[in-house]
């Protein structure tokens, strides 16, 4: 089983780190993974912003990028629900993308099911649930819906000795990030980013934890400004965190 | 900065306001939480409701004609408005040939949507609004601000000096919430029992009875319809669904979704006037929904049944108020039924989104609407109303992305090393 590393433009560029810890938890896990080179943007930005045309030339790359790889996995739930969920209507062929690319906690949870204690991480969490990971991925069952419920993040995380896992109140509301969103309508997303990262320091957590590194930015920046005394990390980094 | 962002960053100027209008739409969210997790098949009924919807729509014109003759042999006189001019000018004549000067109503969007209560006025036709919250946006002048509860950015002293003003209260000061609400049934009272006409609006038609339902917590639906001798009742196309067993579904959704109650107070069923009255009208209202019926992109839209819980879900729309909102329904609905009725007038709405995608799931005939705002930003290029800034930002950015080269560089300048740079021990 062959597995190609995708990180996305804004992990590659501002959180190397979570590439770094994806790559060495991988790898620690047996995984035979690879980074081919030339990766940049899988187009969910300009797609979202309602540019879609402008993301087709950049699926057919990564298509191409990807091909001979079982599984395309990546540290960011948003891109990987855009790829799934859109690149077949961008591609004017049938697209493998849609059907190998897993985020690295699905990929981590449904495939590799790892049981075995992953080392300590004493310390407590709040789990970030983003809106794409749960509603578009399933990484946890939504608050709006009557199913089961179960959480994939908690499930991983519970693999690290000493961890106190926690959730916010209104545990998968947005934090309002939402891409061009935090551009054009500032004022909503910088208020719902502040309601979230309140609600998050109320759980008395050190962290905020989460599978999309766009959320966290987004918040770490507004917990920052308003002076609230939290650490962001991807889940990838806690579960890496020691091995 | 859209139209629409504009208006949010001003409504979040007060921030102790706009924090109790999050919580409170919040705590209705909440309270339809406790109500859908108590029933153990509530997502089978969502699923039904869906396809119950999907196929009445695709049937619609079966349905509507099997209504209106079932509705006839009641003995109900049946009009079909093509557009809301004609809608008005169908209102005006049955109230003109019955002599009526007053006119009392239970809650219809419908009647907003196509601005009968100022057409009428302006015929000298006086239009009294029952149910409480309209009742009170009706005095201030204002428009609804939610579909099911549209007085709720209304605090109690803003409506007990409004009482105070109109002499609906006689005890100055006291804003104590159930006795405005005992002042307003009393100068209700004497509305029903002087108006010429009820007019209600119907939550469901059905086809197999040409009855029409209307669900209300207030009783005014039927004040409204037993005290006047004249029922006229108004209903956009979509509502009519094909039978009682579907009505069945539909009722075990509507209330739960839109406040959190397993029904409303009062269900009340109308199928022909009352012993001694005059018949009773119904006006099937098209105004544009048989056009969006063949939007192969948009046709889902119209399976809303107007509970208002994509809205109390929404935390854009909890963050921003209703009248942020160029369209008089505001929130994700609104904001695909806005650009549906005109996308070059409502295109400012739809940067409303984070594309959380909570609408969808708490939706109960389950609409993909974000999904729905998603698509409707890939179109906004066909009327020209995409935002100019936004458009070369992401010019800008896939110039980068597609180049290789070019975001090497670029992100060769950031403060931390990118990973793409970095030795991986594999490469060892």
């Amino acid at each position: 089983m062959k597995i190609g590393l995708f990180v996305p433009c804004y992990v590659d560029a501002l959180f190397p780190q979570v590439g770094v810890a994806s790559y060495n938890l991988l790898r620690y896990l047996g995984v035979d993974v690879e980074y081919p080179k030339g990766q940049t943007c899988c187009g969910q930005p300009m797609a979202n912003g309602g540019f879609e045309s402008q993301a087709a030339p950049l699926a057919q790359k990564m298509e191409e990028l990807f091909q001979g790889f079982d599984y395309v996995v990546a540290p960011s739930v948003s891109c990987t629900a855009f790829i799934r969920h859109h690149y077949p209507s961008l591609l004017d062929h049938e697209c493998k993308m849609a059907g190998k690319c897993m985020d690295i906690v699905e990929f981590l949870h449904d495939i590799v099911k790892p049981t075995a204690p992953l080392g300590s991480f004493p310390h407590r969490v709040s789990i970030h649930n983003s809106c794409h990971g749960v509603r578009e991925l399933g990484l946890s069952s939504p608050s709006e819906e009557h199913i089961p419920q179960f959480n994939k993040i908690r499930d991983l995380l519970q693999l690290k000795e000493g961890i106190e896992i926690y959730e916010p109140e209104r545990k998968d509301e947005c934090c309002g990030f939402g891409g061009l969103f935090c551009v054009e309508e500032s004022a909503v997303s910088t208020r719902m980013g502040l309601d979230k990262v309140r609600r998050h320091a109320a759980t008395g957590a050190e962290f905020i934890t989460g599978a999309d590194c766009s959320c966290l930015m987004h918040q770490s920046a507004i917990a920052r400004k308003n002076g609230i005394q939290i650490e962001f990390k991807h889940v990838a980094e806690i579960l890496a965190a020691g091995l | 900065m859209s139209k629409h962002s504009k208006k949010a960053k001003a409504f979040l100027k007060d921030a102790g306001y706009s924090e109790w209008h999050d919580a409170t739409f919040w705590a209705v969210r909440e309270k339809r939480d406790n109500m859908s997790h108590g029933l153990p098949e509530w997502e089978q009924l969502r699923e039904k409701a869906s396809q119950i919807k999907l196929h009445t729509l695709s049937h619609l014109d079966q349905y509507l004609e099997q209504f209106a003759s079932q509705a006839e042999k009641n003995g109900t006189i049946v009009h079909w408005a093509a557009d809301a001019a004609e809608f008005n000018q169908i209102v005006f004549e049955i109230l003109s040939s019955h002599g009526v000067k007053k006119i009392v109503k239970s809650k219809s969007m419908l009647t907003e949507e196509c601005g009968m209560n100022p057409y009428l006025e302006s015929k000298g036709i006086e239009v009294v609004e029952t149910d409480l919250g309209e009742r009170i946006i009706q005095l201030l002048g204002q428009a609804p601000s939610h579909i099911v509860m549209p007085a709720v950015h209304l605090t109690p002293d803003q409506v007990g000096e409004l009482f105070e003003r109109e002499g609906i209260s006689d005890e100055i000061g006291n804003h104590d919430p159930t006795y405005l609400t005992y002042r307003a049934r009393l100068s209700l009272r004497n509305e029903f029992l002087t108006a010429g006409a009820g007019m209600t609006g119907a939550n469901f038609g059905i086809a197999a009875t040409g009855d029409i339902v209307v669900c209300t917590n207030e009783g005014n639906a039927d004040m409204s319809t037993s005290c006047p001798k004249l029922h006229i009742a108004a209903l956009g196309l979509e509502k009519v669904i094909p039978d009682y067993d579907s009505l069945a579904v539909f009722q075990r959704l509507l209330c739960r979704s839109a406040t959190g109650q397993p029904t409303t107070s009062y269900t009340s069923h109308f199928r022909k006037a009352r012993p001694g009255a005059e018949p009773m009208h119904i006006i099937l209202v098209d105004n544009g929904r048989s056009q969006w019926i063949g939007n192969q992109q948009h046709w889902k839209t119209l399976k809303c049944i107007r509970c208002g819980s994509c809205m109390n879900t929404c935390p854009v729309y909890r963050r921003s108020g209703g009248y942020s909102y160029s369209y008089f329904i505001p929130g994700p609905v609104g904001v695909n039924l806005g650009m549906l009725r005109d996308p070059r007038a409502h295109s400012g709405n739809v940067s409303a989104c984070t594309l959380c995608k909570s609408c969808q799931c708490v939706c109960p005939v389950k609409i993909d609407l974000g999904e729905q705002i998603y698509q409707w930003r890939q179109q906004l290029p066909e009327w020209g109303t995409e935002p100019a800034s936004k458009r070369m930002l992401c010019k800008g950015m896939s110039t980068v992305f597609n180049h290789p080269l070019l975001y090497k560089t670029a992100t060769g300048v950031l403060p931390k090393k990118p990973f793409h740079s970095l030795k991986l021990d594999k490469d060892e």
